[in-house]
């Protein structure tokens, strides 16, 4: 019932994720049929050229999807975050199905039919227009079936991009542990998939070869719509991409981010004209910082312990006005600015649960040390690997664990603690999940963790064009306390209030940042 | 007798095969200088054993295959000196399965030479309806339906129609009766002679059965070694003592009371 309130609540929003997610599907899927279908007639009639055709669609099917989206943000030209680069991913791997199944299927049929065009007097492309495609669009069809299901699925991680569709209510779900959210996009998705492949067996089945009366005329006229259909939908998301004068302002992929990303987004909508397009839930630091050197992203907010080590290479460092330093020189070099700290700092905290703390009386780190080889530990894969995360602060603490530390999503970890699944994680000071959960944050009584002090990041041709923003996100400076922060965590993620109503009220609680 | 009843008004070559050697790619030799003159409106009948080059004899001719040594002629041309599309398109070809398109009506796998040859719609029409008249199926029944609608020996003279659809002056049929039970077979050779006797083509027709060849040539040729063994009217194939030719005719008794 609440899945049903959620979709009608946000019915707009809702119904444009999935016709984002269709476009994105309709727009690959259609490309990768249009150069498929020569490419496998092409490899068909040449196995030379064929073989080595195949096999590279071989590969790139083999591909990770994420890790595919991964290395796509840095091409030029194909490229970047949004819908462009998903559609092209999602084309690579439709591909190989669809040349596939033409090879195949043309390669299946009678050759007698093929010999007796040849006797005909038939040219090659005479016999392969009236007699080898039309015998084999069965099999092609149930090429793009498979394309376009698998397509479908794909797509939902296109979210991880900035590319939009069913996928963002999945990831935002997975970020603010909701289930609602997750089935919200996940449901719809399932759906579509199955959709598609009902209708497509149906086609097949419609233009099998010897279907009864006057399936010809139908494939021309389906073609011709498909055709006219596929130019309205890559042109439509075009036009809701075109980012002319806009302002790219991206978030990574947790509820803080979507947070900040919005608030950064509505103080400017607020204070200036300047046109705002918001890409959330882009995925790692990794993501926002690539999207950003290819000036697909223009502003977003940064921790500066993060800056330091992950973009910036450089070792792990406690004095805060150190940090923020170099991280300042760090953009000032790379073409960014770094504006002033926005208030909080949302340090690592280790966290047990509640009543776990209470009944061994646990309150610092090495307190929790004498029980922790008992325990099991989970992390976020980046803690995991970072010189400031898990290895370091093993060493300062002592601490031991049963078995090798589980690695999984940053957001899962406060779920899989709560229930017990694990007995010791990582976790951002910041958030909301602490409270809800009564998860208990031990002290780090021998100051291991860095700071981690919120900062909006903007590239410095942006801020040039628009110098304006310097005063008006300065605003913003000092604002938003640990404590601020953790309510609007809180409210978002606890009473599942959108990131949107969550900054308007905090705007609405500070005037003296929006005056003119 | 026989052989007199489709003769030719002149005595003009249509087809001839001159010290043809042919060796399929990695395969023995199929034709080991073989040598063949087919006038103008005959009937000839190619028997011989499976594997003796009969069909490579076809493909010969429609440049199916390519001449590898000697010279084959077409209507006194070099098949290597036509166009391999016009000398098809001349050239009507009846396979053992048939070959018709399964995604295709009858009328519009009648109608496949015609409209690759760009006849007016039209013509097109009344063509098809002619041809399905010609070869006993009514147009109106049969023109709309799909090949595996149809039974073995009206799909057989459906592949029939295809190929003579634009009147070519030469037709090629390869076993076209084999995949038929021996009373539709029978039928068809009846068919078949009907037909000849109002369209007169030169025809080369393929069979591994003596009965066959006797009832449908005007002319009987005998493959052995990838030679002609023996080439005259079926009479004189009977009156043969070549040791080849015996033992099709040793065979001709009891394949004729199988079939009746």
């Amino acid at each position: 019932m609440r899945l049903i309130e959620f979709w009608l609540n946000n019915s707009w929003e809702f119904l444009d994720a999935i016709f984002r997610h269709l476009a994105l599907v309709a727009a690959s899927t259609g490309i990768a049929v249009a150069a498929g279908v020569p490419l496998g007639v092409v490899s068909y009639r040449n196995p030379r050229v064929g073989a080595p055709l195949v096999g590279l669609a071989n590969v790139v099917q083999t591909i990770p999807s994420l890790a595919m989206f991964g290395f796509l943000i840095p091409m030029p030209l194909i490229g970047g975050i949004g819908a462009k680069a998903a559609v092209i991913a999602l084309i690579l791997y439709a591909l190989l199905p669809v040349i596939r199944t033409t090879t195949s299927g043309l390669k299946s049929i009678d050759p007698s039919a093929r010999e007796a065009g040849l006797a005909m007097g038939m040219t090659g492309r005479e016999l392969l227009y009236q007699v080898e495609l039309p015998l084999a669009r069965t099999a092609i069809l149930a090429g793009v079936r498979v394309a376009t299901v698998v397509g479908v699925g794909t797509a939902t991680i296109a979210a991880a991009i900035g590319a939009g569709g069913l996928g963002e209510y999945i990831f935002r779900g997975v970020a603010s542990v909701d289930s609602v959210m997750i089935l919200a996009g996940a449901i719809p998705a399932a759906a579509l998939a199955l959709v598609a492949d009902l209708t497509l067996t149906w086609l097949e089945h419609w233009f099998a070869p010897d279907r009864g009366k006057g399936g010809k005329l139908r494939v021309g006229a389906v073609a011709t719509a498909a055709a006219a259909a596929l130019l309205l939908v890559i042109g439509g998301l075009i036009w809701s991409e075109r980012s002319g004068g806009r302002l790219v302002i991206g978030s990574k992929d947790f509820t803080e981010q979507v947070i900040l990303g919005e608030l950064l987004a509505q103080t400017i909508e607020r204070s200036t004209k300047i046109n705002v397009q918001r890409k959330f839930n882009l995925g790692d630091t990794l993501v926002c910082e690539t999207a950003m050197q290819a000036g697909d992203l223009d502003l977003y907010v940064e921790y500066t312990g993060t800056a330091l080590t992950a973009i910036f290479k450089q070792p792990v460092m406690l004095d805060s006005a150190e940090v923020n330093r170099r991280v300042d020189a760090g953009y000032a070099a790379t073409g960014r600015v770094m504006l002033p700290p926005l208030g909080f700092n949302n340090t690592y905290v280790i966290l047990t649960r509640g009543d776990e703390a209470r009944r061994l009386g646990l309150k610092t780190i090495s307190d929790a040390a004498k029980y922790s080889p008992d325990w099991r530990a989970g992390f976020g894969s980046a803690f995991l690997d970072r010189e400031d995360g898990y290895r370091g602060l093993v060493q300062a603490y002592g601490l031991k664990f049963r078995g090798t530390p589980l690695a999984m999503n940053l957001s899962l970890t406060y779920l899989a603690l709560a229930e017990k699944q694990v007995d010791l994680i990582s976790g951002d000071a910041t958030n909301g999940l602490i409270a809800k959960l009564d998860l208990y944050p031990l002290e780090d009584d021998r100051r291991y963790f860095p700071p981690y002090h919120a900062v909006p990041v903007i590239r410095s041709e942006t801020l040039k064009r628009h110098p304006e923003l310097r005063a008006v996100l300065g605003r913003l400076a000092g604002k938003i306390s640990d404590q601020e922060m953790r309510r609007m965590n809180y409210e978002a993620d606890v009473e599942r209030r959108d990131a949107r109503s969550v900054v308007t009220a905090f705007l609405d609680r500070h005037p003296e940042i929006n005056q003119r | 007798m026989d052989g007199n009843r489709f003769s030719p008004p002149s005595a003009e070559i249509a087809i001839e095969f001159a010290d043809v050697s042919f060796r399929h790619p990695n395969g023995p030799l199929a034709l080991d200088g073989f040598s063949l003159a087919i006038e103008r409106g005959e009937t000839l009948a190619l028997v011989g054993r499976s594997g003796t080059g009969k069909t490579t004899v076809l493909k010969l001719i429609n440049s199916l295959l390519p001449t590898q040594s000697g010279v084959v002629r077409v209507e006194g041309r070099a098949t290597s000196e036509w166009n391999p599309i016009k000398l098809r398109r001349r050239i009507g070809y009846v396979l053992q399965e048939v070959g018709l398109f399964p995604h295709m009506t009858i009328g519009r796998n009648v109608a496949i030479v015609p409209r690759l040859e760009g006849w007016p719609e039209a013509r097109v029409r009344a063509r098809v309806d002619e041809l399905l008249n010609l070869v006993g199926l009514d147009p109106k029944t049969y023109a709309d339906r799909y090949p595996r609608e149809l039974s073995g020996g009206q799909r057989q003279r459906v592949g029939v129609a295809r190929a003579l659809a634009v009147d070519p002056p030469i037709l090629l049929m390869d076993e076209p009766f084999g995949a038929l039970d021996p009373l539709t077979r029978a039928e068809m050779r009846r068919e078949f002679q009907r037909i000849q006797s109002q369209v007169r083509k030169t025809v080369v027709c393929v069979t591994h059965d003596m009965g066959e060849a006797f009832s449908l040539g005007t002319k009987v040729g005998v493959l052995s070694g990838g030679k002609l063994a023996a080439f005259a009217t079926p009479t004189e194939i009977i009156r043969s003592n070549n040791p080849e030719v015996k033992i099709f005719i040793d065979s001709l008794p009891k394949i004729e009371t199988g079939e009746d």
